[in-house]
C-alpha cells in the first residue's frame, strides 16, 4: 500500500482564477422546493443504454418505485421521484446541448409525495461487495460529478485500488451545491466513503480515503473534520489551493498524488478511484435507508435570480419550475446555463428535465457575464498554452481545427483536450477555441465512423459479388450435366432402335407396330420428364392459394397504377417506360 | 422571448489585444522619455508621423483585403508596430525615412503576409533593416547624447531638420554634427558607443583607451545607458502585468551576457564587458519589447528560451564580428526565420503520454 | 585541348551521376497506393450507380482515367474535396445531374405488404436485405447504406427511405440546428406571481 505524505502537494500545468463568486448561492441552507405540475424522467440518464420501461400509461407510482428495470444490455433503472400517475412515453427535448428529442416517461404528481416502503441495507459491513453494488445498481445511482457513469459499473470493474479519492473540490465558479452538501450532510458523506472503502476492498484491505476540498470552502472544511472526529484513521480532509479546474479527475489526481493518468486509459490503471461527495452521499442513502436515486442539490444562481440558493430538486423537475421557484428576471439575451459559467452548456427549452448529472441552473445577466461575441484574429499570445491544464497547445490546435487538419489534430493530441475552457477564458481575441475543439473532435469521430462503415459496405459488396459468381459458376455446371445426360439418353435410344432392328424381318411386321409404338411413347416420356426437371430446377414449383394470389396480384396492380401515374407526372418528353412489365411473378 | 444560445465558456477575463497593445504602449513612455531628454525632440515627430502613417496604411490595406477596419484599428496593434520602428530609427532622420518603412512593415511585412497574426517576421524589425540597408547614410547619423555641454538642436530646429534636412539657419545635419561635437568632443567621433568601439578597435587602440571617452559613463554609453535602463524599467512592469512571461527577457539578457563575459575572460583588450552589450543599443528594447512580439516568436516556453536565446547569441555575434555596429534587428529576423523548427521541437508534452509533468 | 577535357569530365560526371541516380530509383522505390485503390478508399461505398458507374470501384477506375470528380451524391462535399485532394484536380461543386446531396437514410420494409417475391434482395449490393422465397422480407438497418437501389424493384412498393434518427451522442455541436422555444410563460408567471405578492 503507497504511502501519501499528508502535506506534499503537486500542481497541474496552468490554470485560470475566473472570479468564484460563490458568495451568491451559498450562504442559505439547502432548501426543499414545492411540487412541480409534471415531472419529465428521462429514461436514460447516464453514460449506457436506458432500461425497459416497467410501468403502463396511467398506472400510480409511488416514490421511489423503479420505471424501469435494466434490460438485456443492463441499463440503470430510473425511479419516481414522488407518486402520480405515469403517462406514456413522449419524445421530448433532452438535457444535453444538442436539445435533441429522447424517450421521457411523464409523470402528474398527486400531491402526496407518498412514498413505498424502503428496504434499508441492516449491516452493511457485513455484506459482500458484490451485494453492495447489485444493490446500488438497482438504486440506480450514478457519478454526480458530471459524467453520470454507472457507479455501479465503476466499482465492478475496479482492481486493487489503493486510493479512494472523494471530490469536493468544486472548482468551477458559481456552483455551489458539494459545498452546502458537505456543510449540512458530512456525515452522509464520510458514511458512504466507509462504504466505498468496504467495496474497495481486496486481499483484506482497505483503500486509503482523501476528500479533497478547495480552500474557499472553510465551513464545509471544518464540516467534514468534524464529523470525522478520531474515529476513521484512513480517511483525511486535504485542502488544496482554489484553482480551476483543480476538480478535473485527472488535474486533481495529479495535485494530489503527482502521477498521471495514462493516455487513454483510466484512473485505476494507477490504482485510483475517484468519486464525487455527493455520489457518496447517495451511496449512503441508496445503502442505510433503502432510497433509490431521486433527487439531487442543485444550485440556482446568477444575478438574474431573485432567490438563488441551493435546492432539492427531484429528478425530472422541468427546469421553468426552477426558474419560477428562484424567481428569474429576465434580461436581454437571458442565457439558461446547464452547470458553470466554464463548462455549462445553455438551454433554450424551458422543459428541460433535470437529470442526475445537472448540478446548477446559472442564469447570469448580461452584464454579469458577458457574451463574448467578437472574434479576432489569433495574434499567437501564448496565453492559452500557459493556462491549458492538459498541456496542449490550443493556438495550435485552433489553427489545425480551422484548417480541418484531422491528422495534425491527432498528432497535437486533440483528445486529450478536457473542455474545461481556460484557453477561451484567456484569450484576448475572444476566439471560441472549445466550441472549435467540440466540431472538431465530433467531425473527427464521424469521419472515422464513415470510414468504417464504408469498409464494411466495400467488403460486403465485394463477398456478395463473390456469390454470384459462384452461383453463376454452379448453374454452368448444372446446364453442362443436363445437357450430357440428355445427350446420353438420345444415344442409348439411338443404341436400342439400332439392337430392335436386328429381330428377323417376318416378326418384325407383327410385333413391329406394337413395339415401336411402346418404345416411342417411353422415349416420348422420358424426353418429356428430363425437359420437365430442366425447367423445374431455377424456378420454384408454383403453388398459390388462390386468395393470396388475389392479394398479391391487387397489391402489384396499385403500384403498377401508382408507377405509371408518376412516370406520367415526371416526363413528357422522353419515352416511359413501365417498369412493371418487367415484373410478373 | 427566447434563451439565447451559446457555447461554453460563458465567462471570459477581461483583457482583450486592444488592453494588451495599451499597456505596452504604456510601458515604452519612460524610455521615449528618456530619448527625448538625451537625444532632443526628434523621436516625438517620428512618432506622430509613423502612428499616423500606420492607421492610415492599415486602413488601405483593409479596405483593399474587404476586412472590417474598425475593430482591427482598435486593436492598437499596428500603432505599437509604428511606435517601436519610430524609436529605433535615429532621432533626426528625415520625414519620408519613417514614411517608407512604416508603409513597408504596415503593408508588405504584415499584410502582404496574412494580416495580424499571420506575420513571419516582425514588422518593425523587418522595415528597420529594409531602412538600413536602403538609405545608410540616414540611418547612421545619431547625434550624440546630451552632456557635457551638449545639447541638442531645439524644437525648431529639429523640426525643421525633421522635414527638410536643414536647420531654420539652413545647416544640414552633418554640418550640426561636426559643429557641435568639434566644440565638446573629438572630431572623429562616431555618435553611438557601440559604433565608436567599433571604429576605434579598428583602428588598433584597445577596449581601455576607448571606454576613457566622454562617450561612456558610468555603466556603458552616456545617455544610451538612461535610455536602456528606461525600457528595462518599462520591461519590468509588462512582466508586472503578466503581458508578457519572463522566458524571453530572461534569456537574451542571460545569454547576451554569458557571451560578453566569456568574450571578456577570453581577450579584455577587444571585447566590451556584458555592461556594454546589455546596455547599449536596442538590447533592452528587444528583450522586453521586439523579441516578445507574440506573433513572430515561438510559441510554447520551452521555444520561446530557445528562440530569444538565439537572438542572444546572435546579437552578439553579429555585433563582435559583423559589418553593423548593433545588430538587434538582424538577430530577431534571423530568429524569426527559426520558428517554425522551434515549436516543432518543443512542442509541450501532453497530459498523459508520459514526459515529464 | 583544354575543351576537350571538359567536355570529358562533364560526360564522365554526368554518367557517375545517371547511375547513382538510376540505382537509388530501384534501390529505394517507395511502393506508393495506386491511384485507382485511393480514390476507391474515400468512395462512400453505397454502391448506389448514381454516378453512372455500376458501383464505386468502376467510378474510382474512372476518375482515375480522367473523369469528373463531382458526381457521387451520398459522398457530398467532403468526398468531393478529398478526391481533390488524392488527384490533384480542383474541388467543383456536386454535379445535380448525379443528385444532391440528401440526409442519410435507411430503407425500411413494411412487413405487412411484403410479399416475398426476393427482387430487393437481389437488388441489394450490399445484401442488407435478409429474406427468403415466400418469406418476410426486413432490412438489416445497421448494413443498409441508402442506395435506394431496393425501392424501384418492389412490385408492392413497400419500401420507405426514412432519414436517420440523430442522437445526442453523434451531435456535431452545430447550434444553429438548436430548436428555438419561444418563452412568454416564465416571465408573465414571475411577473403575475409577483403582482399576487403585492396583492395580498
Amino acid at each position: 500500500m503507497s504511502q501519501h505524505n499528508p502535506v506534499k502537494l503537486w500542481r497541474f500545468h496552468g490554470g485560470v482564477h475566473p472570479p468564484e463568486r460563490k458568495e451568491l448561492a451559498n450562504s442559505t441552507a439547502i432548501r426543499s422546493l414545492p411540487l412541480p405540475t409534471v415531472l419529465y424522467i428521462p429514461l436514460r440518464q447516464h453514460i449506457g443504454v436506458s432500461g425497459n420501461v416497467c410501468v403502463k400509461p396511467g398506472d400510480r407510482v409511488l416514490r421511489g418505485q423503479a420505471l424501469t428495470e435494466p434490460g438485456v444490455y443492463g441499463g440503470l433503472p430510473v425511479h419516481a421521484p414522488t407518486s402520480g400517475i405515469v403517462g406514456e412515453v413522449i419524445e421530448h427535448p433532452s438535457n444535453h446541448p444538442s436539445q435533441l428529442p429522447e424517450p421521457v416517461l411523464p409523470i402528474s404528481p398527486d400531491g402526496q409525495h407518498e412514498a413505498m416502503s424502503f428496504q434499508a441495507l441492516t449491516d452493511a459491513m457485513s455484506l459482500s461487495p458484490l451485494k453492495l453494488i447489485q444493490h446500488l445498481h438497482n438504486s440506480g445511482v450514478a457519478g454526480l460529478g458530471g459524467a453520470g457513469f454507472p457507479t455501479a459499473q465503476k466499482l465492478s470493474q475496479a482492481r486493487n485500488i489503493e486510493l479512494l479519492i472523494i471530490n469536493g473540490v468544486e472548482c468551477e465558479p458559481y456552483i455551489v451545491s458539494d459545498d452546502r452538501l458537505m456543510r449540512e450532510h458530512a456525515e452522509g458523506i464520510i458514511r458512504g466513503v466507509t462504504l466505498l472503502q468496504h467495496i474497495l476492498q481486496h486481499e483484506q484491505q482497505q483503500p486509503e480515503a482523501i476528500i479533497a476540498v478547495e480552500d474557499n470552502k472553510p465551513e464545509a472544511i471544518s464540516a467534514l473534520r468534524a464529523a470525522l472526529g478520531e474515529t476513521h484513521s484512513n480517511i483525511r480532509v486535504q485542502v488544496i489551493p482554489t484553482l480551476y479546474p483543480s476538480g478535473g479527475e485527472k488535474q486533481l489526481i495529479q495535485i494530489l498524488t503527482g502521477k498521471q493518468v495514462p493516455v487513454r486509459g483510466y484512473p485505476a490503471d494507477i490504482g485510483i478511484l475517484m468519486q464525487n461527495v455527493g455520489t457518496a452521499f447517495a451511496i449512503a442513502a441508496a445503502v442505510d435507508k433503502g432510497e433509490p436515486f431521486m433527487e439531487r442539490v442543485v444550485t440556482l444562481t446568477g444575478e438574474a435570480f431573485q432567490q438563488p440558493g441551493t435546492a432539492w430538486v427531484l429528478l425530472g423537475t422541468p427546469i421553468q419550475h426552477l426558474l419560477e421557484c428562484g424567481e428569474l428576471n429576465p434580461s436581454e439575451q437571458q442565457r439558461i446555463i446547464v452547470g458553470g459559467p466554464m463548462m455549462g452548456y445553455t438551454v433554450a427549452d424551458p422543459l428541460t428535465p433535470i437529470i442526475k448529472t445537472t448540478n446548477c441552473i446559472l442564469a447570469p445577466t448580461a452584464v454579469e457575464l458577458p457574451a463574448a461575441e467578437n472574434e479576432s484574429p489569433c495574434i499567437r499570445c501564448g496565453m492559452c498554452e500557459q493556462v491549458c491544464p492538459a498541456s496542449l497547445l490550443p493556438q495550435q490546435l485552433q489553427w489545425l481545427a480551422k484548417a480541418k487538419d484531422h491528422e495534425g489534430l491527432a498528432k497535437h493530441n486533440l483528445a486529450d483536450c478536457i473542455e474545461c475552457g481556460a484557453c477561451a477564458y484567456v484569450c484576448p481575441s475572444e476566439i471560441p477555441l472549445v466550441h472549435y475543439y467540440r466540431k472538431a473532435k465530433a467531425e473527427m469521430r464521424e469521419e472515422r465512423i464513415e470510414q468504417q462503415k464504408s469498409e464494411i459496405a466495400r467488403l460486403r459488396f465485394e463477398a456478395r459479388q463473390e456469390r454470384l459468381e459462384r452461383e453463376k459458376i454452379e448453374r454452368q455446371e448444372r446446364h453442362k450435366k443436363a445437357a450430357e445426360a440428355r445427350e446420353k439418353a438420345l444415344a442409348a435410344r439411338e443404341k436400342q432402335a439400332a439392337s430392335d432392328d436386328t429381330t428377323p424381318a417376318a416378326d418384325k411386321g407383327a410385333s413391329d407396330p406394337i413395339k415401336a409404338a411402346l418404345a416411342r411413347a417411353k422415349a416420348k416420356r422420358a424426353l418429356q420428364q428430363e425437359q420437365q426437371q430442366e425447367a423445374q430446377q431455377p424456378a420454384p414449383a408454383a403453388t398459390d392459394i388462390d386468395p393470396q394470389k388475389a392479394r398479391v396480384a391487387a397489391a402489384i396492380a396499385r403500384a403498377k397504377a401508382k408507377r405509371e401515374a408518376m412516370a406520367a407526372e415526371a416526363s413528357n418528353a422522353a419515352k416511359t417506360e413501365q417498369p412493371g412489365d418487367n415484373n410478373e411473378s | 422571448m427566447s434563451f439565447y444560445i451559446a457555447s461554453s465558456p460563458h465567462s471570459h477575463q477581461r483583457r482583450t489585444t486592444h488592453d494588451i497593445m495599451r499597456l505596452v504602449l504604456l510601458a515604452m513612455v519612460p524610455g521615449v522619455i528618456a530619448q527625448l531628454y538625451f537625444f532632443g525632440w526628434g523621436v516625438l515627430f517620428q512618432l506622430t508621423l509613423a502612428i499616423s502613417v500606420a492607421l492610415l496604411a492599415e486602413s488601405a490595406a483593409l479596405l483593399l483585403r474587404d476586412r472590417p477596419i474598425k475593430p482591427a484599428l482598435h486593436d492598437y496593434s499596428v500603432v505599437v508596430t509604428a511606435a517601436l520602428l519610430a524609436i529605433s530609427i535615429p532621432p533626426l532622420a528625415p520625414w519620408w525615412v519613417v514614411l517608407v518603412g512604416t508603409l513597408f512593415a504596415v503593408l508588405v511585412v504584415k499584410h502582404m503576409f496574412g494580416g495580424i497574426g499571420q506575420n513571419i517576421f516582425n514588422p518593425a524589425m523587418a522595415a528597420y533593416v529594409m531602412l538600413l540597408i536602403s538609405f545608410p547614410v540616414q540611418m547612421t547619423a545619431w547625434m550624440p547624447p546630451a552632456i557635457e555641454g551638449y545639447t541638442a538642436p531645439g524644437f525648431m530646429d529639429s523640426l525643421w531638420l525633421f522635414l527638410t534636412t536643414f536647420t531654420t539657419e539652413g545647416y544640414s545635419l552633418e554640418q550640426v554634427r561636426l559643429v557641435e561635437l568639434s566644440g565638446s568632443f573629438d572630431a572623429m567621433v562616431m555618435a553611438t558607443p557601440l559604433d565608436y568601439i567599433k571604429t576605434e578597435l579598428s583602428q588598433g587602440y584597445t577596449l581601455s583607451e576607448t571606454l576613457q571617452s566622454q562617450l561612456f559613463s558610468v555603466f556603458a554609453g552616456a545617455g544610451w545607458q538612461w535610455v536602456n535602463f528606461a525600457y528595462l524599467a518599462g520591461g519590468i512592469f509588462l512582466l508586472q502585468q503578466r503581458i508578457i512571461t519572463w522566458h524571453i527577457p530572461a534569456a537574451l539578457l542571460t545569454t547576451l551576457g554569458l557571451f560578453a563575459i566569456i568574450g571578456t575572460l577570453a581577450a579584455p583588450d577587444t571585447l566590451p564587458g556584458f555592461n556594454i552589450h546589455l546596455l547599449s543599443g536596442g538590447a533592452m528594447l528587444a528583450a522586453f519589447f521586439i523579441a516578445t512580439d507574440p506573433v513572430s516568436a515561438a510559441t510554447s516556453n520551452k521555444g520561446k528560451v530557445l528562440y530569444a536565446a538565439l537572438i542572444g547569441a546572435l546579437i552578439y555575434i553579429i555585433r563582435t564580428w559583423g559589418g553593423y555596429p548593433d545588430a538587434v534587428a538582424f538577430a530577431v529576423l534571423l530568429a524569426n526565420l527559426c520558428v517554425p523548427v522551434i515549436d516543432q521541437y518543443t512542442r509541450p508534452s501532453t497530459y498523459g503520454h508520459g514526459g515529464a509533468a | 585541348m583544354i575543351w576537350l577535357t571538359g567536355i570529358i569530365t562533364l560526360a564522365i560526371m554526368a554518367l557517375v551521376f545517371g547511375l547513382i541516380l538510376g540505382f537509388a530509383a530501384v534501390r529505394f522505390k517507395v511502393e506508393g497506393d495506386p491511384l485507382v485503390d485511393q480514390i476507391d478508399e474515400v468512395l462512400p461505398q453505397t454502391q448506389c450507380g448514381q454516378c453512372g458507374y455500376p458501383g464505386c470501384r468502376p467510378y474510382a477506375e474512372a476518375i482515375a482515367n480522367g473523369d469528373d470528380i463531382n458526381k457521387c451524391p451520398p459522398g457530398g462535399e467532403a468526398t468531393i474535396q478529398k478526391l481533390a485532394d488524392i488527384t490533384g484536380r480542383e474541388a467543383k461543386p456536386l454535379d445535380a445531374a448525379h443528385g444532391v446531396e440528401d440526409t442519410k437514410k435507411v430503407a425500411y420494409i413494411r412487413e405487412d405488404e411484403c410479399i416475398g417475391c426476393m427482387k430487393c434482395i437481389q437488388a441489394c449490393p450490399v445484401d442488407a436485405i435478409i429474406g427468403a422465397t415466400r418469406q418476410m422480407h426486413t432490412i438489416i438497418a445497421d448494413e443498409c447504406t441508402g442506395c435506394d437501389l431496393c425501392v424501384e424493384p418492389c412490385p408492392v412498393d413497400c419500401i420507405d427511405m426514412i432519414p436517420v434518427e440523430a442522437k445526442t451522442e453523434r451531435w456535431r455541436w452545430d447550434l444553429n440546428s438548436i430548436p428555438i422555444t419561444v418563452v412568454n410563460t416564465v416571465e408573465a408567471k414571475t411577473a403575475a406571481a409577483k403582482n399576487e405578492q403585492e396583492q395580498p
